[in-house]
């Protein structure tokens, strides 16, 4: 039971300086991996199933390498990368320019899966109750697709603040956070094409 | 050393007596992580007393053959309930709660990393609890169908089916779960980057008290291991829903996969549960027996270990569906293998205790119930991590009385011995020792009572989850003990809630630092203020408050 005047522990002599990483990244990074371990577990399901569907279409017979979109989403990486740094350096210009970029590149992407999705059940009627290829096709891609709606809306409201104007240098390591998210999306995309596209086919 | 006479406290408002409306106000927008940490204790500590009501209600209906105290389907439901409340809404919440009000405390920062997530996560845990029991109002979806979840814990497919499962009982367990599993997930996160980017100056990881490393183990662990079960129950949700078949083995689909995606997030889930329990256990040895934690290095590394290892023995708990001689045999081994960290963890508190000066106050006491407790739970959890031995004894309570060992005996025990140890920080008043040693005793005799005999019907054949059982098979007397156990640790741990509720307004004045520990969370008032320290403490070793207190004997001579 000691008393003393100060109970808490300071000391006068600055040591070493004391730099810790910023709580955006680390939490981003967090994030990132939980979402990684929910995909992984929609990619396993996936493998495990091609070939045990008991009935068709199989994805041989209805998929078709999505070639432009893919390039679309891959690209917009670039964009934002670009958009990162040119907030850094104070090019607010710059910056919005890549954010139009990547958000006219993400929402081609999201048109042409919307149109792959409408021909594959109004053409070929394939749902996801059809088959066990339908079921675990929908529930990958519409589960990266809906990442990609969300970035996307994120994305564009930077965007709306940065033609407004309110953008400014100091909001780059936030701005570079959304492009973390975004990233992991479009890495995400590479695993699910090839194991949709390729693998699975 | 110097350390300057700085004033403890920043202001100190008078705190007059406020409408109860704004009380509540407060409560519920509340960021602060220490309120928010109060908040999921206490909602936790209701679904234990409803969690525990459900128990007793089973051991009641087993106590005597032929019993008809509750149907079949009660039954049902309340195992399930039982496991479900106690795992997703009481272990997960009560130990996040202590995370949330310790880990900034302890590396001696003002709040989370994410103060506002923080309140979110709190507060969609809190809703999927409430989900969960409000199945039994609107659990029917048709005429005479069932009303709570009645299909297990782990909710084996196909038996979630639409078909086999008809109302909306199930999605009541799957939306609750999915829902505190997001809570749970933006907890850990925060505990995550709080540890990560808030530590006060000198707070290197190596000074960190263990209780954060663990935690920190835990969060990673909800990262890697609460995901998988997100995911099924999205799967589970496709199913019942849109007409998926991922686990409809009609159309080829898996039941299979759906065990596999449970105990992936399963086993993990254990630890996810124990490590915060060795939190607590590593901080209060040291301070009860004088001691600074012998070997803080392996004790990191063997968390860091247990963590990695966890994830790869989750197919012990399907050594009964036929993986094949080689899948068994890796899971044999991976979960034998687990044993060693953990199995270095306890060789390293008796080095603690070793030598030196112990004081049997009821924290320790429940400190070394639980050393010897999880010792014994570890070790049944060997003999049934050998493949042979468990196709004999899987699912039956044999298996019920090893988890239980773990849960109650390891888990709510360090619990228990935790809420002793900090309630004079969080209220500024002890707890009775008098009625903690009759809690201690009564609880430690209920559970040996309960637990340890429920290893013997296990052994004669008793199956998990059957509802009665004839006379004159060896399991009448053996199951009447198991219930007066029961009965023994309710009145201890109604004891505990009265000495709670009493020790609040009547209990002896703490102080700041009733233990003479040695963590930071000791050096600010009781309770801390909003803002946790007046100053931002400095920290030169893994002992701050010993070296405030022994200027001549520095801790960092010796690290």
């Amino acid at each position: 039971m000691m008393q003393t005047t100060s109970t808490i522990p300071i000391s006068a002599q600055a040591e070493t300086p004391w730099v810790l990483p910023s709580r955006g990244i680390v939490g981003m990074a967090c994030l990132i991996i939980a979402e990684s371990a929910i995909f992984l577990i929609f990619v396993v399901a996936y493998i495990y199933y091609i070939g045990r569907s008991l009935s068709g279409p199989t994805p041989a017979q209805v998929l078709e390498l999505p070639i432009l979109s893919t390039i679309c989403l891959l690209s917009s990486s670039f964009t934002i990368h670009y958009a990162v740094g040119a907030l850094r350096k104070d090019n607010v210009r710059g910056c919005t320019l890549g954010l139009a970029g990547t958000v006219l590149l993400g929402a081609i992407f999201l048109m042409m899966t919307a149109r792959e999705w409408y021909h594959l059940i109004h053409d070929l009627g394939l749902t996801i109750r059809t088959n066990l290829f339908g079921t675990t096709f929908y529930s990958l891609v519409g589960l990266h697709a809906s990442h990609v709606v969300i970035g996307l809306t994120m994305l564009t409201i930077a965007l709306a603040l940065s033609l407004r104007g309110s953008v400014t240098e100091k909001h780059a390591e936030r701005l570079e956070v959304l492009s973390l998210y975004w990233h992991f999306v479009d890495g995400v995309w590479v695993v699910v094409f090839m194991v949709v596209y390729v693998l699975g086919r | 050393m110097a350390h300057a006479p700085v004033l403890a406290v920043i202001d100190q408002t008078e705190t007059k007596r406020r409408p109860p409306l704004d009380v509540v106000y407060e409560w519920v927008t509340t960021v602060d992580h220490k309120k928010i940490g109060l908040m999921y204790i206490a909602y936790a500590l209701i679904f234990l007393l409803v969690g525990g009501f459900e128990a007793v209600l089973m051991r009641i209906q087993l106590a005597v053959p032929n019993n008809h105290f509750v149907s079949p389907q009660v039954f049902n439901r309340l195992f399930t309930m039982h496991g479900t409340t106690m795992v997703f809404f009481m272990g997960m919440p009560i130990l996040f709660g202590f995370g949330n009000y310790l880990v900034p405390l302890m590396i001696g920062a003002r709040d989370m990393a994410f103060p506002r997530l923080n309140a979110f996560s709190f507060w969609i845990s809190a809703f999927g609890g409430a989900l969960l029991y409000f199945s039994y109002l609107g659990g029917d979806g048709l005429y005479g169908m069932g009303s709570a979840p009645d299909v297990g814990w782990f909710a084996y497919a196909p038996l979630t089916a639409k078909v086999f499962s008809p109302g909306h009982s199930t999605d009541y367990w799957t939306l609750s779960i999915l829902l505190s599993g997001i809570g749970t997930t933006g907890t850990a996160l925060n505990i995550m980057t709080t540890t990560i980017c808030m530590r006060c100056k000198g707070m290197k990881l190596s000074r960190m008290p263990l209780f954060v490393w663990l935690m920190v183990v835990t969060s990673f662990l909800v990262f890697v291991a609460v995901s998988p079960l997100t995911a099924a129950q999205i799967m589970l949700t496709l199913d019942r829903y849109l007409g998926a078949h991922f686990f409809d083995t009609q159309a080829g689909g898996s039941a299979v996969l759906w065990m596999h995606f449970f105990w992936i997030f399963g086993h993990p889930e254990v630890y996810i549960l124990v490590l915060p329990a060795f939190g607590f256990i590593s901080e209060m040895i040291p301070v009860f027996s004088r001691k600074a934690i012998f070997g803080y290095p392996a004790m990191v590394a063997a968390s860091v270990a247990i963590g990695f290892i966890s994830l790869s023995v989750w197919a012990h708990h399907m050594f009964t569906v036929g993986m094949g001689p080689a899948g068994n045999t890796f899971f044999v081994f991976s979960t034998m293998v687990i044993s060693v960290p953990t199995g270095i963890k306890i060789f390293n508190w008796l080095g603690t205790l070793w030598g030196g000066k112990i004081i049997f106050k009821v924290p320790m006491m429940f400190s070394l119930a639980f050393m010897f407790q999880f010792l014994i739970a570890g070790l049944t959890g060997i003999m049934l991590s050998a493949a042979p031995f468990n196709w004999q004894l899987s699912a039956s309570y044999f298996v019920i009385a090893h988890f239980h060992y773990v849960l109650v005996g390891a888990i709510v025990t360090a619990l228990f011995g935790a809420f002793y140890y900090w309630y004079p920080k969080v209220t500024g008043r002890m707890m009775s020792e008098t009625l903690g040693k009759w809690h201690f005793w009564l609880f430690i005799i209920g559970f040996h009572m309960t637990f340890d005999v429920m290893h013997v019907p296990g052994l004669l054949g008793m199956p998990r989850r059957i509802y009665t059982y004839e006379a004159g098979r060896g399991w009448d007397t053996l199951n009447l003990i198991v219930g007066i156990g029961a009965v023994f640790q309710t009145v201890g741990t109604l004891i505990f809630v009265y000495n709670m509720v009493r020790s609040y307004r009547h209990g002896e004045l703490a102080g700041h630092d009733p233990w003479d520990a040695w963590t930071l969370e000791w050096a600010t008032q009781s309770p801390p203020p909003a803002y946790n320290f007046a100053v931002e403490p400095t920290v030169r070793s893994r002992r701050p408050l010993w070296d405030l207190k022994h200027p001549e004997d520095q801790d960092e001579n010796f690290e």
